[in-house]
This record gives C-alpha cells, sequence and structure tokens, in this order.
C-alpha cells in the first residue's frame, strides 16, 4: 500500500473490502444453510427410522411422547428380528441371488463392453446402442411377459429365475459402464502385445484385464447393489417364503395380516439398508462417473 | 493380407489331425475383429435377445389375446378388444391421468430440487465427500425398505409429520396422509422427489464439476454477477447432462412400481394407480394376463419417445463435436 493515499480512496477501499467481506459471509450462509436444508430432507427418513427400531413398543404407540425422543433405548426388534423371523434366511437368498447374478452379468457385459469398445466388426455400433436402449428399458415393462416365460419354462418359485432375469437389466449396465473404463486404456497397450504375436483375446486377457480390476470391482458391486435392491422381479417370479429376497421379504412377509410391527419393520428396513450404504460409501466417485457415463460420454 | 493369410493358415492346420495345433488354427482364425467381436458380443446379445427381446414380442402378442393365467384353454386372439376394453374403462382412465401427472409434477421437482442441491454441493468444501454421500442416500438404499420408513411416516395414528406440524402449528386438524385421493398422490409424488432428488443433484453436480473454470473467470472479467454467470454459462454448458438425466428419470418414473405398491397399493379408490401397478394388479393377482399386457405396453411409447429425444440430441452433439 502507498503510504500517502488520499483519505477518500482508502476509505472507498475499506468499504469495498467490508461489503466483499459481507457478501462472501452471505455466501457461505446460504451455501451451508442449503446444505443443512437438504442434509434435513434427505436423512429425517432414515433418523426416524432407526429411532423407531431402537424404542420399546410402550414409547412407539405412546402418543403424548415426543417421537423424536428415545428414552429406553432397546435391541428388542433387532432380536425379535433376526430369532423370530426369517429375516436372516432373505438374507442369504439376496446375497445369493446378487452373487450369482452379478457374476453373470458381469463376465457377459466384459467381454461384450470389449468388443464394442474396441473391435471393429459389422454392426457394432448398432449393438453398442441397442445396449443403450436395454439399459433404458424399465423393469415394469417387461416382469409381466418374464413371469409367463419363467412359469413356462418352470422355473417360477426357483432363486434361479432372478439369478437369470437380473442380467436383463445389469448386462446393459455393465457393458455400458466397462466401455467408458475400456476406451480411457491406451490402445498401444494390447497393440504391442499382438505385434509381439499375442491373439487379440490374449492381449484382452493377459494385459487389459488386469489393468481393468478397479472399473470390473466398481461394476461387480454396482451390480450386486442393483440385485440387492430389485423388487419388482422378486416379487413376481417367487411365491414362497423360503425363497425371498430380502426387500419382498420384508415387504411381504413381516405385515402379518393389517397389524405392524413398526418397531422389527424398521429394524429390518435399517438393517437391510446398511450393507448397501456401506458398499457406496467406499466407491462414490466410480458411481457418479457410471451414473453420468450416458451423458458424459467418455 | 493378413485375411489371407490366417484363411491359408487354417486350411494347412485342417490337413493335420493334430489337435493342439487345430486349436491354435482356430484362434488364429478368430483373431480378426469381424469374427472376434461378434463372438464376444454373443453371449450377452443371446440373453438380452431371450429375456428381453422375447418376452416384448410376447408381451405384444398377450396383449392381442384373452389368456387368464390359470386357465390354458384361454389365449383365443381377440385383436384390439383389451386396448378398446382399457380406453373406455375408468380405472384406467384415471390411471393414465395419475400415471402422468405423477411422472410429470414429480420430474419436474426432482429437475428444480436437484439443480439446487448441485449448486450447493458445487460450493461446499468442507467434509465435501461425507455429505455429497449423505446426500445419496435415499437414491442407493433399497426403495421398497425406505418407503417402508415413509409408510410408518405417514401412518394415520402416529404419523410424526402430523404430530410436527400439528405442534408447530402449520395445520390444526390431523392430515390422514395416504387415505385420501390428494393426499395420497401427494404422499407417494413426495416419497418419489424424495428418492430422485439426490440422483439429479450428483449427477448435475458431476456436469457442472466439467465446466472449465476459465469460462467463469472471463465471465468474471466481462462483470457477469452471479446469476448471470450460472444462466448464461452453468447452464448452457450443463445442457446435455441435464437431458439425459431428465428423460433418464421421465422413463423411470412413469414406470415406478415400488413406492406405490408399499405405501398405497393404488388406493384410495384407484387414485395413485399407476401403470405399473395396475399392470400388476391386473394381471398378476386378477389373472387377466391379456389384459394386463395390454396396459403395460402403455407404457412403451414413452419409452420410444424418451429414446428417440435423447438419441437425436446425442447425434447433434456429436455432429457439432466433430
Amino acid at each position: 500500500m502507498p503510504k500517502h493515499q488520499p483519505f477518500s480512496r482508502s476509505l472507498v477501499e475499506l468499504g469495498a473490502n467490508r461489503s466483499r467481506i459481507l457478501r462472501r459471509t452471505l455466501r457461505a450462509i446460504g451455501v451451508y444453510g442449503g446444505l443443512a436444508f437438504f442434509l434435513v430432507i434427505m436423512l429425517f427418513p432414515f433418523c426416524f427410522m432407526l429411532l423407531t427400531s431402537m424404542k420399546p413398543d410402550t414409547e412407539i404407540y405412546d402418543m403424548s411422547q415426543f417421537p423424536l425422543v428415545v428414552k429406553n433405548p432397546t435391541v428388542h426388534h433387532y432380536q425379535y428380528l433376526l430369532e423370530k423371523t426369517r429375516f436372516l434366511l432373505w438374507l442369504k437368498n439376496s446375497a445369493l441371488v446378487a452373487a450369482c447374478s452379478t457374476l453373470i452379468s458381469l463376465t457377459l457385459g466384459t467381454l461384450a463392453a470389449y468388443a464394442l469398445a474396441r473391435l471393429k466388426f459389422r454392426g457394432a455400433q448398432t449393438l453398442g446402442l441397442s445396449v443403450y436402449i436395454t439399459y433404458l428399458v424399465p423393469t415394469s415393462l417387461l416382469f409381466l411377459p418374464l413371469a409367463y416365460l419363467i412359469r413356462q419354462i418352470g422355473l417360477f418359485d426357483n432363486p434361479v429365475a432372478l439369478m437369470i432375469t437380473y442380467p436383463t437389466f445389469l448386462v446393459p449396465f455393465c457393458t455400458w459402464l466397462l466401455m467408458g473404463y475400456f476406451k480411457t486404456i491406451p490402445r498401444e497397450l494390447e497393440e504391442s502385445a499382438m505385434v509381439d504375436g499375442c491373439t487379440r483375446f490374449h492381449a484382452f486377457r493377459a494385459i487389459v484385464l488386469p489393468i481393468m480390476k478397479p472399473g470390473l470391482v466398481s461394476a461387480g458391486l454396482f451390480a450386486f447393489t442393483l440385485s440387492w435392491n430389485e423388487f419388482l422381479y422378486a416379487l413376481t417370479l417367487t411365491q414362497s417364503s423360503a425363497v425371498k429376497t430380502l426387500p419382498v421379504g420384508i415387504v411381504s412377509q413381516l405385515v402379518l395380516g393389517d397389524v405392524y410391527f413398526w418397531g422389527s419393520l424398521m429394524a429390518a428396513a435399517v438393517l437391510g439398508s446398511v450393507p448397501i450404504a456401506v458398499i457406496y460409501s467406499f466407491f462414490l466417485e466410480y458411481y457418479v462417473k457410471g451414473m453420468t457415463a450416458g451423458a458424459v460420454k467418455g | 493380407m493378413g485375411l489371407g493369410n490366417s484363411e491359408s493358415n487354417m486350411s494347412v492346420a485342417s490337413v493335420r489331425t493334430d489337435k493342439k495345433s487345430l486349436l491354435q488354427a482356430l484362434t488364429l482364425w478368430l483373431d480378426r475383429d469381424r469374427r472376434l467381436g461378434p463372438l464376444m458380443v454373443a453371449p450377452a446379445a443371446i440373453l438380452l435377445v431371450a429375456l428381453i427381446g422375447y418376452p416384448f414380442l410376447s408381451a405384444i402378442y398377450l396383449g392381442f389375446t384373452d389368456r387368464m393365467i390359470a386357465h390354458s384353454e384361454t389365449g383365443i386372439f381377440i385383436g384390439l378388444k383389451n386396448y378398446f376394453d382399457l380406453v373406455h374403462d375408468r380405472i384406467f382412465q384415471k390411471t393414465t391421468i395419475n400415471t402422468f401427472n405423477y411422472a410429470f409434477i414429480a420430474v419436474f421437482f426432482k429437475l428444480v430440487l436437484g439443480m439446487l442441491m448441485a449448486l450447493v454441493l458445487d460450493k461446499v468444501t468442507l467434509l465435501k465427500n461425507l455429505f455429497r454421500g449423505a446426500m445419496l442416500l435415499p437414491w442407493i438404499v433399497p426403495t421398497s425398505l425406505s418407503a417402508l420408513g415413509w409408510l410408518w411416516m405417514f401412518q394415520p395414528q402416529f404419523s410424526v409429520f402430523n404430530r410436527l406440524l400439528l405442534d408447530s402449528g402449520i395445520i390444526h386438524e390431523k392430515i390422514i396422509w395416504l387415505g385420501s385421493p390428494f393426499w395420497a398422490m401427494f404422499s407417494v409424488q413426495l416419497v418419489n422427489i424424495w428418492r430422485g432428488i439426490p440422483f439429479f443433484g450428483i449427477a448435475l453436480l458431476a456436469g457442472m464439476q466439467a465446466i472449465p473454470q476459465d469460462l467463469y473467470e472471463a465471465a468474471e472479467i466481462d462483470g457477469a454477477n452471479a446469476w448471470r454467470k450460472f444462466w448464461h454459462v452453468t447452464f448452457p454448458l450443463l445442457m446435455p447432462v441435464t437431458i439425459v438425466v431428465t428423460l433418464f428419470s421421465i422413463v423411470q418414473t412413469f414406470a415406478d412400481f415400488q413406492i406405490v405398491y408399499v405405501l398405497t397399493r393404488g388406493g384410495p379408490v384407484n387414485s395413485t394407480h399407476l401403470f405399473a401397478t395396475l399392470t400388476y394388479q391386473t394381471a398378476i393377482l386378477g389373472g387377466e394376463l391379456g389384459k394386463g399386457a395390454a396396459i403395460s405396453l402403455f407404457m412403451f411409447p414413452v419409452l420410444v419417445i424418451a429414446v428417440v429425444l435423447q438419441l437425436r440430441y446425442l447425434q447433434r452433439q456429436d455432429s457439432r463435436n466433430t
């Protein structure tokens, strides 16, 4: 700062400074106020579910108690859930179905994605486009004819039915996601291997796949969570309680007649969501990339 | 030419009976993009044709028949009768209005609030990843389970919303959330919006962060304020992501099932039935497979329109880029 500044000018500067600080403060209030607003809206239902699951029945159904407080927290509902219901069986079914359908989808998706991203052959573009279109097809458009087909081939009420139908939405998802990954790997890697006498498929298996590991892991995890969350196919393709997946089991079986056991229902909803939340918390970045793959073409 | 080479390789190999060299010759023969490509795509393509293509065609066929689920002697071709019946059916008419109402209102609010969320998250620097992860929760957890949570929060006797609204003096008597046609539709839309905001928010945020920073600096030099920067830089450059995400969401919301199934099963008096839930009720619960298939096919035109718009848009982007 120059030493002999006209008085008026420094005042102006002071004012400008002050208004800048004011503006910054206002903006910070706006941003963090907005953040708080969205956090409350997004998380309130989960907090309330958690609170309810920890309350004894006397508190849940006590009209005089403010609903957002828990006086005597209890694990009773969780205990009931694990000991008196088929929760663990459904959990096992869900895990098995999700693991198998993920494995199938990842295998088929990786092969298709590599071919569509790298190889030049007639119809490649049309095929890529068809994959994208099938990616958009909602499950509720097809559940009815699928249910009909599954009954005809005798797989109704069999977990295998879910393992082969889930790939209908997982394969397009994996293919689309992995195509983006393959395009980020420099062609030169395989090409130099092929110059050294490797076949294309060998180069793909020995060189590209190992580099793709992070992509494969994240595609696999997302496929897993998508199958974990699936509801409509599981609802229509299975019937007996013993083969149901977790979401369908909870929604259709824990509700006894018209009496809802809200404490254990909320405990079930919380426990059924936790594995998914944990997986996502580790792979958020990948997820965002995959989600926008359709828009930000890579 | 490499092509001729590989073919002569094969003919040489086929003369020999040695299995190993036959295999080698086969791998060599396959080592051409035009052969390897289709082969690698085939497993996925077969699966998708068998479990998407075939069911889709069979839905079209079923829609022209009177097939009942438990009676194999039914299934007579009845032409467009299902469609004529549906168009004159009061419940179906109501469902059509519901579906459009549900989808467009929900997508509108998801877009607006999602954009707002993205703008907020874009500016947040503190614990960035933690907040983003937390915001995504409604989108990633099983919808059927979070919908159960909402079912509890809308419970007529113990609704926490009623309690909070009554206590704060905003309302003076209980709202029966899922019991009246208006509030039931309001509630299922609310849950759909709640679930969808993070999808828009995080996708638009990713799009925002792909916008080069120097554009904002240039705008600042030109004296643009925050609003003008949003309107003249962020908004136009975010257009491609916004369009793709919105079209995707329209299709998904139009075909939504879980939220309505868990919260209202289409009631009260069919006031929240969507195409998907009416299909389920007609075909799976009611056993009228043919009619159900016809209902589900009403979702198809929206899918086609969305796909066509999206492809056309992507193509235009492509031709502009090259």
